[in-house]
């Protein structure tokens, strides 16, 4: 498939806000059962604003892709059978979750709306941190499984898909959210490194998994079944235009093997190594540590994460593709 | 259920392109155009079709055929570019059986392109909606035209009479027949889709020749000859004699 900038930037800035919105639930969660120090809610509210940017940069990014962006919303109507749809339902509600989150620690208003049997509190921001959690999570299976349902698309019609989806945009976001706390909450930095720590390596595993799986992949389709004609030497001569098409370019990344090769060695590197380094010598410089050493691992990170994105998308090989391949 | 699709005879292609120049000639004017081309005239023309012809080689040199092959949309029985449109604009008729595309609600977003397995369908560069053949729905019920014009454009074209349209759900159709007789087939059945369009195989070229044929029908003399007739491989007056 051709990589769509548009969807590059969204899929990789969305998730890296519904990351950054656990981490911070993580944070007041454990916080309510006295496992982490009490945080400022400036935390929370810098937190949610920027979990808010990045969800709107997508959000804007995704625009890009459409051909006719000012009929957008008819795209919320099929959520019975299309996950697309269904990602453009739970965008915006995890997006408005996320901003009433953040605006309820910044105003201060969090009443206590009901009492556990225990005697615990429970909070207007925990009420809101577990709607927008399972937001969050639901928002990570719609867009994992846009791709995964495409049964032809072999290298991406898998679990491993909606996994990978879900550990790379939270790896991010608990990395951006150990960064934030260096300078508003070094109590729970240590804390938010480790888990950024811990969610990368999942990842690291779940990708390989996933990279290895496709490696091993034999296409279902061949010129044979395509056309219907059982001969095991069949070649194209025309593909019956000279100047391209839409299924010339959109099917095709039109890159060379060895750039293909190049890019997942970067994005393996970028997206895992490097910043499982950094986070590593930020976590055992505990709170001493210079709060560059973390905003520097998220920063390589995400840019990994967009080699990735590229490469996932340049991988998926399209049965479609069996009809193009001559030009004549 | 009425299920209408396209025939396509390999066997009989002659891989001319005039059902994909007719097929664009009638849709740009039609309900479906327009269909848009950059760089007519340029270095890389490029726009917007419901179907092409291509052509492979089958076999090795010097034992091989070129086969022409027009693909356009296959009005599967089970498309799988419908459930995932997150608009609607992507519909199968429940009537006939047409996948249609509504270009006032398509938003463009490609994400149908994906699903079909075929690459069957088209970005409108201009009008930045979805395109695919329509199998001329704004044709084939126009009761203003006559009953044989009432067939899609690229049927009307072919020279070779290539391309056969009716319901492949009636076992009595045109159609249904030929599938049955001349073992039509459908693309990619690994994934399901059901296609109903259906192509029919090359197939080995057969010389009929009937009982009656075998004999001089029109030679007098052996007919005339003293009985018992002879043998038909007995020389006739035409092989011994030249006039
Ligand atoms: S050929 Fe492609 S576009 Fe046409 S109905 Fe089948 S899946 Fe849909
Ligand atoms: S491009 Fe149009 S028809 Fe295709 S899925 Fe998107 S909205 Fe539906």
């Amino acid at each position: 498939m051709h990589p769509a900038f548009s969807v590059v930037f969204l899929t990789t800035l969305i998730g890296a806000g519904q990351g950054l919105f656990l981490a911070l639930f993580t944070v007041e969660s454990y916080a309510a059962f006295g496992l982490l120090p009490a945080q400022s809610s400036d935390f929370y509210a810098l937190g949610s604003v920027i979990a808010v940017i990045l969800l709107v940069l997508g959000l804007f990014a995704s625009f890009f892709h459409l051909g006719r962006p000012e009929r957008a919303w008819r795209s919320a109507t099929q959520w019975r059978t299309s996950w697309l749809s269904r990602e453009v339902i739970v965008l915006p509600a995890f997006m408005g979750m996320t901003f009433l989150y953040g605006v309820a620690h910044w105003t201060g208003f969090n009443p206590v709306i009901a009492t556990l049997p225990s005697g615990a509190p429970i909070n207007l921001t925990a009420v809101l941190g577990v709607i927008g959690t399972v937001l969050a999570f639901a928002l990570y299976v719609c867009t994992g499984m846009i791709y995964a349902c495409l049964r032809f698309l072999r290298e991406w019609h898998t679990p491993l898909t909606v996994i990978n989806y879900t550990l790379l945009g939270s790896a991010s976001g608990f990395s951006l959210a150990a960064a934030l706390a260096v300078t508003e909450a070094p109590g729970v930095m240590p804390f938010l490194t480790g888990w950024a720590l811990i969610i990368t390596v999942l990842g690291l595993i779940s990708r390989s998994a996933s990279l290895i799986r496709n490696a091993r992949l034999k296409p279902k389709s061949s010129l044979q079944t395509a056309i219907g004609i059982k001969h095991p030497k069949i070649v194209q001569k025309t593909m019956g235009m000279m100047g391209g098409a839409f299924n010339t370019r959109e099917f095709f990344h039109g890159q060379t093997r060895t750039m293909l090769r190049s890019i997942k060695w970067l994005f393996l590197l970028t997206t895992f190594v490097i910043p499982l380094g950094l986070l590593s010598v930020g976590l055992s410089a505990g709170t001493g540590s210079p709060g560059g050493l973390l905003a520097l691992a998220f920063v390589v990170q995400y840019f990994g994460l967009l080699a990735e994105r590229w490469f996932f998308f340049a991988q998926a090989n399209h049965p479609q593709n069996l009809y193009y391949q001559s030009v004549a | 259920m009425t299920q209408l699709a396209l025939v396509i005879d390999l066997n009989v292609c002659v891989g001319c392109h005039a059902c994909v120049t007719n097929c664009k000639e009638w849709n740009t004017s039609g309900e479906a155009g327009p269909m848009v081309d950059q760089n007519p005239y340029g270095k890389d023309p490029t726009g917007t079709f419901f179907n092409r012809v291509q052509t492979f080689e089958v076999g090795e040199f010097p034992n091989t055929e070129t086969v022409h092959f027009p693909k356009s949309c296959l009005h599967c029985e089970d498309p799988p570019c419908v459930p995932v449109c997150p608009t609607g604009a992507s519909y199968k008729r429940k009537e006939d059986g047409i996948v249609l595309v509504d270009y006032e609600k398509c938003i463009g977003c490609k994400y149908c392109s994906w699903a079909c397995p075929y690459g069957a369908r088209e970005l409108d560069e201009q009008q930045k909606v979805m395109k695919k053949c329509t199998l001329c729905v704004d044709r084939i019920y126009d009761t203003t035209m006559t009953e044989e014009e009432r067939r899609p454009a690229c049927v009307r074209a072919c020279p070779t009479s290539a391309r056969l349209f009716g319901d492949i759900h009636d076992p009595h159709s045109s159609v249904s027949r030929a599938i049955r007789y001349a073992h039509g087939y459908q693309l990619m059945p690994e994934w399901g889709t059901n296609p109903a369009n259906h192509y029919l195989p090359r197939r080995k070229t057969k010389l009929r020749i009937r009982e009656d044929e075998l004999e001089r029908a029109d030679n007098p003399l052996k007919i005339d000859s003293q009985l018992p007739k002879p043998g038909k491989a007995e020389p006739s007056l035409d092989d011994v004699t030249s006039w």
